[in-house]
């Protein structure tokens, strides 16, 4: 086998892990960048003055900043790489098309960037986690198209007869992110070079759209794609296989099912008919049993390996990751039920609870994956295991901060804005609600900057251990070539 | 001749119509998973397909491939 993972120390390669490699890398840098943006927008909900009167960096600007940065540049890139490492690995096939992937590369990277200085520059769509305009959704389309068809090829090339389910998982996040895609951002340009556009949706029917794509985006994007990523690295971390492949295959479909159904749930108490918002809130508390079905899969697979817990800190995040995936798939369903979403609604609970999903489910098991990875891909140890450790403390730690402090805005604001008096008139003024929430947000901030720091540690920890790596290279070739000199 | 196809057009008679076919499919799949000794012990041997290429060397993290080259 003339496989290599080490850079530069084989022309060809069995697999294709310099695009692996380069995907990697893109999603610690928009991890750094998407997370200093929120903790920056945190910090501007704390301390209104931070915004400077500066128009690019007010709030309403630099939010799509960072959820673009964070869920396409960090989470996207992180699945591109994972995704590409894993079809060729359980395929045992390379990768159909370097220059296509390269492409999806590029695309990507190109996406990404244009689409957070056109927010600075205040030029936004205004729908919910699609706020590219239509030059970069076009772009993105024929990214994403092309990113299906190098995986279905790779697929088809397989010398293993069955596909593997995490491969299920990540062919189930490209179509259904690529029917989102077209169908949220259908739209009509002003005129040719104009950035601007209008929704071929309009009214509510525009609202059910975003909710359909918005709640999938979740679905797919953030759940499907990086349980394909659990499936996968998990096992390998451990040493065991997972516990009950008949149960990936009854979660894997059960989600399927039942995802698409439950965007409604995002506009209760709305315009939208009621039937529809029921039928969302239902299929909510169906979906508990898919997800915990299989957290527990990913659970058991540790039983009999739990003593490595002390030692290794790649299985912490991995643990971690599968119970905030716990956790916020009950609360979430929780808050999806009318009486409940009275409350939280329009609150920061909200704002808690998807980032219990987006940093204790999706970023953990990112984090888990890379460092499994990462060492893989160089060939090389990591550069410090201590810094692992203290990157595990600083996130756990960050995440149970912020999401506490975000119960208790939230709670706390969807009570005081329910209030009454005695004569039926609103108890507290809207100021009062938003004077409330000042201490929480101050809290809140702080655990998002531990959240923060910890990433940054993991890139400095990759980029230390990418310069070893090289160093351990430019060594053994030194050696061969004073070998061959004396031969 | 093809009136009946105006049928589907109504969102009230597609919806439930395509919770049947779905919920259906998911119970045939439940069946089709949990019913067979032999298709079960098939199914899970699957759940070795990551370790069957493996390479890797745990301890350093290093591949056996690049262990040979140098």
């Amino acid at each position: 086998m003339v496989a290599s993972s080490a850079p530069g120390s084989s022309p060809v390669e069995q697999y294709n892990y310099d695009i692996v490699r380069k995907f990697t890398i893109m999603a610690l840098v928009w991890g750094v960048l998407g997370m200093s943006a929120g903790v920056w927008i945190a910090s501007e909900l704390a301390w209104p003055f931070l915004n400077f009167d500066i128009a690019e960096i007010t709030f309403g600007r630099l939010r799509p900043v960072h959820t673009t940065l964070v869920i396409f540049g960090f989470g996207g890139s992180a699945l591109f790489a994972t995704s590409y490492y894993i079809v060729q690995r359980t395929c045992q096939t390379r990768l159909f098309s370097d220059g296509a992937a390269n492409f999806t590369f590029w695309g990507w990277q190109i996406a990404i960037g244009s689409a957070a200085i056109s927010y600075m520059l205040g030029y936004t769509q205004a729908r919910e986690y699609a706020e590219m305009v239509w030059p970069i959704d076009l772009l993105i389309t024929v990214t994403w198209v092309t990113y299906l068809v190098i995986y279905v090829m790779t697929l088809r090339r397989r010398s293993q007869p069955h596909i593997y389910v995490a491969n299920w998982f990540f062919i189930a996040f490209i179509l259904a992110t690529a029917l989102l895609h077209v169908f949220n951002n259908m739209a009509v340009p002003v005129h040719m070079f104009s950035l601007e556009s209008y929704s071929l949706h309009a009214g509510v029917q525009d609202a059910m759209t975003q909710w359909w794509y918005g709640h999938n985006a979740v679905g797919f994007f953030l759940t499907a794609a990086f349980l394909g990523m659990m499936y996968y690295f998990i096992p390998k971390q451990v040493g065991r296989p997972v516990y009950s492949y008949r149960l990936s295959i009854i979660h894997f479909w059960a989600l399927i099912f039942l995802y698409m159904w439950v965007g409604g749930h995002h506009l209760h108490w709305t315009a939208l008919p009621d039937w529809t918002s029921t039928l969302a809130a239902g299929f909510s508390i169906l979906l508990l049993m898919p997800s915990w079905g299989g957290m527990i899969n990913g659970i058991m697979t540790l039983s009999g390996a739990w003593d490595k817990l002390r030692t290794d800190p790649i299985i912490r995040f991995m643990v971690v990751s599968l119970s905030f995936y716990g956790m916020s798939t009950f609360e979430g369903p929780l808050m999806s039920l009318k009486s409940v979403n009275a409350l939280s609604h329009y609150t920061d609970w909200t704002i808690g609870h998807v980032h219990s999903g987006a940093l204790g489910w999706v970023a953990m098991i990112s984090f888990g994956s890379f460092y499994h990875l990462i060492p893989r891909l160089w060939g090389t140890k990591m550069y410090s295991e201590r810094l692992i450790f203290a990157h595990f403390w600083l996130a756990t730690i960050g995440i149970v901060v912020y999401i506490s402090a975000l119960w208790v805005a939230g709670i706390g604001q969807g009570l005081l804005l329910r209030a009454f008096d005695e004569y039926g008139n609103l108890a507290y003024t809207f100021i009062e609600t938003v004077s409330f929430l000042h201490q929480p947000y101050v809290i809140r901030a702080f655990g998002g900057a531990l959240f923060l720091t910890g990433t940054i540690l993991m890139g400095y920890n990759t980029l230390m251990t990418i310069i070893k790596s090289k160093k351990e290279q430019a060594e053994i070739e030194a050696k061969i070539a004073a070998k061959l000199a004396n031969a | 001749m093809f009136d009946w196809l105006s049928w589907f057009t109504h969102m009230e008679n597609t919806k439930p119509f395509v919770l049947v076919i779905f919920s259906i499919t998911f119970v045939l799949i439940l069946v089709y998973v949990f019913s067979n000794r032999n298709r079960s012990k098939r199914l899970e041997s699957y759940k070795n397909i990551p370790f069957q290429d493996d390479d890797d060397d745990e301890e350093d993290g290093q591949s056996k491939d690049i262990k040979n080259e140098q």
